[in-house]
């Protein structure tokens, strides 16, 4: 991918819960199609990152911009006033998100529950939905599973009809969010498998926040180390993993391998 | 003291009659507290806080107050601000406002128990408010809400004879009426104890059916 267009910028963001401060000063560029893993120890700001972006959490200052366009703000008469409802759906068509608990609607069928978005916000007709769905279901080898409830299925499964159910409106950024944090262990490659067939596959942006320091290798472009709210290291996966040159980056990677992070 | 089959006799026409209107009063006065809790209940959860905090505190006076008081309020107070209700309209607003507060818990708990991710999974799928509701979170909490308000239903019939305090003629003041007038108590009350088992036991048991049957199966997800 050639394209150097910005999609996401973070200008100067905070962020604070209460007392926590959760992201400081942070500034922020990914490229469209980059695939970048947020990497660190818990509660270093990575996934507040995604739920901004995927506007679950507003921001206490600073900018964020979508593809050139501010995300919690918009400008009325040349001034920047916080985003309306209708522009914060606007700009949501751009972004789509998996949970680490899946988060599927437990009254739908796999195939309801890619079907219904479809229909419901894209205004897409039942036929073409279940269409777009079986494709799906079919790329995350579920086909079969169509008609199972999300309580019928493993984790595993479950969490492969989130991501065709984020996939189906077509977003240009896909974020995820720990997706195999919540699985048994044995169920974590076919999950990562789909993600590592969409990073090869697809040029949809992408933002993985990962304890899985091995697919976070493989997978990304690029590697942010985050600590206390902040960016401490980021660079290519093989400067990262092998030569960090941040201690707090040394450090967090030794505890890994020793199993402890 | 001894049953008498004549009683029984001249007793039960009266009390057919009082059964229709007790069970007249309790599907009316059930019909507001259904609709009345779930507007309760929506202001409950209003996000203007003064609309949540007056609701809340408006259910708890209705709920914390006797349904007797309420009823005398209604009947033998409001003429004198020079609103006039006939005993049965007293009497079915009554059932209704005091039940609507408790209708109002088993909405907003069914609501809530709804969990968070939900609510985040469908904004991240760019539902709109109404869409979320309609279609994610009601669909799920709607089930576990019927048997609770199915066993009001049989709180409120069971709660009926309040009424006759405010000269309402339904099942037991038929009785009553009867019962003073010819002083013959055995016979009509035992008469109404049965009656309201005989619709109360089959009740109860149709509502545990309930529940077995939306009791919800796994909802993680």
């Amino acid at each position: 991918m050639a394209s150097v267009e910005k999609i996401i910028e973070f200008r100067d963001v905070s962020k604070s819960f209460g007392e926590l401060q959760v992201l400081r000063n942070l500034d922020l560029h990914v490229n469209a199609g980059e695939k970048l893993a947020l990497i660190g120890p818990s509660g270093s700001g990575k996934t507040t990152i995604l739920r901004i972006l995927m506007t679950l959490e507003d921001i206490d200052t600073g900018h964020v911009l979508i593809d050139q366009d501010y995300l919690w703000h918009q400008q009325v008469e040349g001034k920047l006033q916080p985003a309306s409802d209708k522009h914060l759906h606007k700009m949501r068509e751009n972004v789509g998100m998996v949970f680490q608990q899946f988060n599927l609607f437990p009254h739908l069928t796999a195939i309801g529950n890619i079907q219904q978005p479809q229909m419901l916000v894209q205004g897409k007709d039942k036929a073409d939905a279940q269409a777009k769905g079986m494709d799906l279901l079919k790329m995350v080898g579920l086909e079969e599973k169509r008609d199972h409830y999300p309580h019928q299925l493993s984790g595993g499964q479950q969490q492969r009809v989130a991501i065709a159910r984020a996939l189906a409106l077509e977003p240009k950024i896909m974020l995820f969010d720990e997706v195999t944090s919540a699985l048994d262990p044995e169920l974590v490659d076919e999950v990562l498998n789909v993600l590592r067939m969409l990073a090869s596959d697809t040029d949809t942006t992408m933002l993985t926040v990962t304890h899985e320091m091995n697919f976070a290798r493989e997978f990304a472009d690029r590697v942010l180390f985050f600590d206390k709210g902040q960016i401490v290291e980021a660079g290519e996966p093989k400067e990262i993993f092998s030569r960090p040159q941040e201690p707090r980056t040394q450090d967090f990677l030794k505890k890994y391998i020793a199993g402890i992070a | 003291m001894e049953w008498s089959w004549t009683v029984v006799e001249a007793v039960l026409p009266k009390l057919a009659q009082g059964l229709i209107v007790t069970i007249q009063a309790t599907f009316v006065g059930a019909f507001l507290a259904y609709v009345l809790g779930l507007g309760l209940a929506l202001l409950k959860m209003s996000k203007i806080k003064v609309v949540a905090w007056i609701s809340y505190w408006l259910g708890e006076f209705v709920r914390r107050t006797p349904l007797l008081v309420q009823l005398y309020f209604l009947f033998y107070v409001l003429p004198d601000l020079g609103i006039f209700l006939s005993p049965f309209v007293a009497g079915v607003i009554g059932l209704g406002v005091h039940f609507s507060a408790y209708t109002s818990e088993v909405y907003r708990a069914g609501i809530e128990n709804v969990p968070k991710g939900q609510w985040e999974a469908s904004r991240a799928l760019n539902y709109n408010s109404y869409q979320t509701m309609r279609f994610v979170i009601l669909p799920q909490s709607i089930p576990p809400m019927i048997p609770p308000l199915a066993n009001y239903l049989i709180t409120m019939f069971k709660e009926t004879p309040l009424l006759s305090a405010i000269t309402v003629i339904e099942l037991f003041n038929a009785a009553n009426i009867y019962s003073n007038s010819h002083y013959k108590y055995l016979e009509p009350m035992t008469l109404v104890g049965l009656f309201f088992l005989i619709v109360s036991v089959p009740s109860a048991y149709f509502a545990m059916r309930l529940e077995k049957h939306f009791k919800p199966k796994s909802m993680r997800g």
